[in-house]
């Protein structure tokens, strides 16, 4: 087990900071301290972090505040950002309309 | 499912160089773009380039833009804009959004460039209206001729934040500082000397604490940090500002090659998440390659090298190449690539502070913390000699690779020999004609030529002048140091703009004979100006 998903290591109480209130992810409105409680709530990886709050899945998917958020749950898990693998990628990597993913061809050969 | 030999994805300059190299070589080539123009952020760039002649150096970005697209039409490269792709698989299937429609293509061989998004740092009134990007302030001014700001603050001191507050000037904004918590300036010399003669302050180590503003940016504080970063208290400063511009470093665009399986690192030398590389740009997944700033952040000049390496190692794997022919051209590649992976600023030494130069030079801290070389300090390079009559001041002090310099001076006065690193020399025993092609060449704007003694008691100046309007000759203006301080009276004497300068204009002034090695920027009184 890595040391990043030992669930039982003790973050300690969550103390509020004098910032919490500040935006990280614009896309979705997410504060710092939203990202903050998600950790102890928990969350202990980018992917699952962004799955609860949705951090990074709006219009720049991620483009912004991808290390903003990594910087701030390392911080909060006492390791270094390195250490936490950056969350999936996945297609459509950039925001696509619904009915455009939906118009799939061949490609005209 | 359309195929093509090869798919690029990103028409910036590693893009294109991909694309070229490969379809010299027979390869059916197409290079699909997110973006309405190709060029990726070459066309933003207005300035000349450094490296040496082999690297296009001292040609304004956006020229060689267009070269490449040239030759890139030439080699039967397509090209298409407006082309988003939105997914990479292992199979080298490559899905695009084309207009209203999803197309899937295939590659045998796929290079990603997709280069790299800009870095933001968070602080109070960060998402205020007003706080942009360098990169959003270049796309507005030198592609749509828009100031992004009438005051503006810069945070940044490496190349972007340097080259992006030279272009604010020139477009006629007012930058009130140069901010970098870094204790000293993370980019060149020359390219902070340039501002610092524009009369920009510097202020290291120091960061920004809050923007100011309920609607829009009308403000920002500044204060200066301790080792652990934090803010001294006492140490705040406000300035009135209604643009706060970033430039704190890029991240490399890796997302489709984690989506496509490459095996991917955390490198912060190279900027984040990079693909791990075998040679040639080859990632763990055969075929597909990588080049330019994705692969880890550098700049155009290498960017455009390592596309060259891509393409032909990807035509060469495809079997449109012989091996010994591909060794050949990779060998010259790779002496390209390593000549600009050279000196104080070479990735390798990131991080180091080195105290003399490769020539036993000391390196000017003044111009490390404040942006410029002081009065004593500039005699100590081996461009500065004291010679009778006129003749060239370069005052470039650092180990960097550039050497245009040398091939410009018809008379040979300038030395750089083989080393492309190493300082530029004035040879006292060549003659200077005074024909100015030195101090147009210089990408780094850090050559002069002077006159101590131009008669009647005055000095004569020669500096590059690359803002509107152009001053008149017999116009009168103040001489300013080269940190910008206004100095002594001045009055031009003439400005040349020659079609070989490139649009660097030569401007002659003339200044009381004391001041010939102090003053380098001229100012027209603010009557004029306004």
């Amino acid at each position: 087990m890595s040391r990043i998903n030992d669930r039982s290591r003790p973050l300690g109480q969550f103390v509020p900071l004098p910032d919490d209130d500040r935006i990280i992810c614009r896309c979705e409105e997410i504060t710092k301290g939203e990202i903050r409680r998600a950790v102890h709530d928990g969350m202990f990886t980018l992917t699952e972090v962004r799955r609860y709050l949705r951090t990074g899945m709006g219009l720049c998917q991620g483009q912004t505040c991808a290390r903003l958020v990594r910087d701030i749950v390392a911080r909060e898990l006492g390791v270094s950002p390195l250490e936490l693998e950056a969350a999936a990628s996945r297609a459509p990597m950039r925001p696509v309309e619904m009915k455009i993913l939906a118009n799939e061809t061949k490609g005209a050969d | 499912m359309k195929r093509y030999d090869l798919i690029v994805v990103g028409a910036g300059p590693a893009g294109l160089s991909a694309a070229i190299e490969a379809a010299k070589r027979g390869l059916s080539v197409v290079v699909f773009d997110e973006n309405a123009k190709p060029g990726g952020q070459l066309f933003k760039q207005i300035h000349k380039f450094f490296g040496s002649k082999e690297h296009k150096a001292k040609i304004r970005g956006f020229k060689i833009g267009e070269e490449l697209l040239e030759e890139a039409s030439g080699a039967g490269v397509e090209v298409v804009l407006n082309a988003v792709v939105t997914g990479l698989y292992l199979d080298k299937e490559v899905v695009v959004k084309l207009g209203g429609e999803i197309v899937h293509y295939k590659g045998d061989a796929v290079i990603v460039a997709t280069g790299a998004s800009e870095n933001m740092v968070t602080f109070d009134g960060w998402t205020l209206p007003g706080v942009i990007g360098a990169g959003a302030a270049q796309t507005m001014m030198n592609l749509h001729h828009i100031q992004p700001g009438s005051k503006i603050l810069m945070l940044g001191s490496g190349n972007v934040g340097l080259v992006v507050s030279f272009q604010l000037l020139q477009a006629g904004c007012e930058v009130v500082a140069l901010v970098d918590a870094a204790p000293r300036i993370g980019g060149y010399g020359v390219h902070a000397a340039k501002i610092a003669r524009c009369g920009v302050p510097f202020y290291l180590s120091h960061t920004i604490i809050k923007a100011d503003g309920d609607n829009r940016v009308t403000g920002v504080t500044i204060g200066e940090v301790d080792q652990t970063w934090s803010v001294i208290p006492g140490t705040e400063k406000q300035f009135e500002v209604d643009t706060i511009c970033l430039a704190v470093g890029l991240s490399p665009m890796s997302q489709l090659l984690k989506m496509a399986g490459c095996a991917m690192e955390e490198n912060p030398g190279k900027g984040g998440l990079v693909p791990v590389c075998g040679e040639f740009g080859e990632t763990s997944v055969p075929g597909l390659f990588v080049a330019g700033d994705v692969s880890g952040i550098e700049e155009a000049s290498s960017a455009m090298i390592e596309g060259r390496v891509a393409g032909a190692a990807a035509a060469r794997r495809l079997g449109f190449m012989e091996e010994t022919e591909l060794g050949a051209r990779l060998e010259e590649l790779e002496t390209a690539l390593s000549s600009l992976r050279q000196g104080m600023f070479a990735p390798r030494n990131k991080g180091k502070t080195p105290i003399h130069t490769d020539e036993g030079c000391p390196i000017s801290s003044n111009l490390l913390k404040k942006g410029y070389l002081t009065d004593d300090e500039v005699p100590a390079y081996p461009g500065v000699k004291s010679v009778k009559g006129i003749h060239p001041v370069i005052e470039c002090t650092q180990n960097i690779p550039c050497n245009p310099c040398q091939d410009a001076c018809p008379k040979q006065c300038i030395k750089i020999g083989a080393n492309i690193t190493a300082l530029p020399a004035v040879d006292e025993n060549s003659v200077c004609i005074g024909c100015g092609m030195c101090v147009a060449a210089c990408s780094g704007q850090s050559i002069f030529l002077v006159d101590e003694d131009a008669g009647e008691g005055c000095a004569s100046i020669v500096i590059p002048y690359e803002f509107v309007p152009l001053p008149a000759p017999g116009q009168r203006g103040i001489a300013l140091d080269r940190s910008g301080a206004e100095l002594c009276p001045a009055e031009v004497v003439s400005v040349k703009s020659a079609q070989a300068f490139d649009h660097t204009n030569l401007l002659t002034m003339k200044v009381p004979r004391e001041m010939g090695m102090r003053a380098r920027f001229f100012k027209l009184p603010k009557e004029v100006r306004a």
